[in-house]
């Protein structure tokens, strides 16, 4: 439904995205995740035909944005970080509006408008003016514009943010019950909204794709595996961090080992086990073998929280090591 | 068509759902009425004075005394009431973000631009609508000729939408209403000022800057006389200005 191919956008000084390639299924549900300022708005700006890509392409129903964005814009709605909403008109004559404005014909429009009224639990406001509304219910006109035209793809950039948990909740339920018919993309920063309402995930940083992936996949990737925080003791300089970081990194199962910051002189690390790998007995043997002190040695969970962030700053950290070669 | 009549139906609807529409309305019937009636004082009283020497009176005609000279204030007036009307088409769009529906619905850039000056030309319209009452109190007691008069209104109308061609292009340039407002009066205010300065000059650059000031064409049009030149430039003029709208809306998305 969905197909973007290598997709850059530059502005006069900064790239806010850099060459990303996915693709969404008809009827999927996908979450757009990445740190505020990584590119998300900009992207769907360019799957909405509001901004033409520097360079790739994007295809919505097989319709290219750029060659034929008539066709593209007919078949999706898009409710941008802010509502679109025009304060001086009522919500029902707003509807209306947009519901012409998306080429719904008059016959059928007032059907329409009392449909999505409903199915967005706006009923109650439908006179009142835009102006007048809570942010809540605004976003909610937002979204009931967005599906006026019943399109084939929604494209909703923060659809929760600056509501309150009740109208969080409502609004996620909403999504559920959007997804069976049409194909969303919907992007946030939030992490816990895409674990609620996505069954994909993209995940970009500083305008790069990171990962993509099914919501279950990517917690299972780390989940099923293991996450052990080791402390052990250094008395006296010995050992030597980079010296048990060698030898914890030797230890079979292991994929990879964080350092984290030195306290005390006791020395603490991250250890990430292969799928399915039990490594706490020979990570404590490793240590105790070798003649230093195991202080602690716990699981700790990975979230999709962590695995976020471990993401996004494993690409950083990429970035500075390449930065720092080229100087 | 039913897009350019929707966006200019909804410009419409936003102008008189806020006070502006009526400020303006009310604005301009005051300083035309006021016009109104000091040139209709100082003819009655022309002629009283006429009689009261046992002169014959001499030749008067309500049109060239008083519709003539009202018109052609009314011309200028409008000068300083244009950009309080195209201040807001897009810049208040862009601010408010609602740009981003427009532009992401499937309406193409041209249809939404000339529903949006459509839109500020009915309301020009209504607001020149405040001098015909006025002029048609001079048609109740008097006998002015009327066809000089339906031209001078269509030169009010032509070089109203040239001028409001040219403030909607230039709401298109900034989100900030003041700026669209402040630069598209300075604007008007140049144009204004140029036909006054190059009036008596007809050195060959000066009858040029003469000719390029939107104010001059409209001289004819206060004779009554339709020259084809004068409609030509107008139509020429809101032509172009609405061409380089559409073009600032592309490079608005090419650089945004």
């Amino acid at each position: 439904m969905i197909k973007v191919d290598g997709l850059t956008k530059r502005y006069a000084r900064t790239v806010a995205v850099d060459n990303i390639s996915f693709e969404v299924e008809k009827g999927q549900i996908v979450g757009f995740l990445g740190p505020n300022g990584a590119g998300k708005t900009t992207t769907m700006r360019v799957l909405t035909c509001f901004l033409p890509p520097t360079s790739g392409t994007a295809n919505i129903a097989g319709f290219d944005v750029v060659e034929q964005p008539m066709e593209v814009k007919r078949r999706i709605g898009y409710l941008p970080e802010t509502p679109p909403v025009y304060p001086e008109m009522e919500v029902a004559e707003y509807l209306n509006f947009v519901g012409r404005l998306k080429q719904i014909s008059s016959g059928d429009i007032a059907r329409r408008v009392d449909e999505v009224l409903g199915r967005c639990a706006i009923g109650d406001v439908r006179n009142k003016l835009i102006g007048k509304l809570s942010k809540g219910y605004k976003q909610r006109v937002g979204i009931a514009q967005a599906i006026i035209h019943n399109p084939d793809v929604l494209i909703l950039d923060e659809p929760t943010s600056g509501l309150d948990p009740k109208q969080i909740i409502e609004i996620r339920e909403l999504l559920r019950q959007l997804a069976g018919e049409h194909t969303i993309i919907l992007s946030t920063h939030i992490l816990s909204e895409v674990e609620h309402s996505c069954e994909r995930v993209i995940i970009i940083s500083q305008g790069k794709l990171v990962a993509i992936d099914s919501v279950a996949n990517l917690t299972n990737r780390l989940r099923g595996s293991e996450a052990v925080a080791v402390e052990v003791e250094a008395a006296d300089g010995r050992p030597n961090p980079s010296e048990v970081l060698g030898r914890l990194e030797q230890v079979s199962g292991v994929s990879r080992v964080v350092m984290k910051e030195p306290k005390d002189g006791r020395l603490l690390f991250e250890i990430e086990s292969l799928q399915g790998r039990q490594i706490r007995a020979d990570v404590a043997r490793t240590v105790v073998n070798a003649g230093w002190g195991l202080n602690e040695l716990r699981t700790v969970g990975l979230s999709l929280e962590d695995i976020f962030l471990q993401l996004t700053a494993a690409e950083k950290k990429d970035q500075e090591t390449v930065g720092g070669k080229s100087e | 068509m039913n897009n350019i009549l929707l966006i200019c139906k909804k410009e419409l609807k936003s102008y008189f759902a806020s006070p502006i529409a009526y400020i303006l309305m009310a604005f301009f019937a005051l300083i035309f009425g006021f016009g109104f009636y000091t040139a209709t004082r100082d003819m009655v009283r022309y002629s009283f004075q006429a009689q009261m020497m046992g002169q014959a009176p001499p030749p008067m005609s309500v049109n060239d005394q008083i519709i003539r000279p009202l018109l052609g204030f009314a011309s200028t007036v409008a000068l300083f009431l244009i950009p309080m009307i195209t201040m807001r088409t897009f810049a208040e769009e862009k601010s408010r973000g609602t740009i981003e529906l427009l532009l992401t619905s499937p309406v193409n850039d041209i249809q939404i631009i000339i529903g949006k000056w459509l839109g500020a030309m009915l309301l020009y319209l209504c607001v020149l609508g405040m001098s015909m009452i006025n002029i048609a109190l001079l048609f109740a007691w008097g006998k002015p000729d009327l066809k000089p008069v339906l031209v001078a209104y269509l030169g009010l109308i032509l070089q109203g939408g040239c001028l409001l061609a040219i403030g909607v292009f230039i709401s298109t340039t900034t989100k900030n209403q003041i700026i669209a407002g402040g630069v598209t009066f300075f604007v008007c205010l140049l144009l204004w000022l140029l036909s006054w300065f190059t009036a008596f000059d007809t050195t060959g650059g000066a009858s040029v800057v003469n000719y390029l000031s939107i104010v001059t064409h409209f001289e004819n049009f206060s004779k009554g006389v339709i020259e084809l030149k004068d409609v030509v430039f107008y139509l020429s003029m809101i032509f172009f200005a609405l061409f380089i709208t559409s073009r600032a809306m592309e490079s608005l998305r090419w650089r945004a």
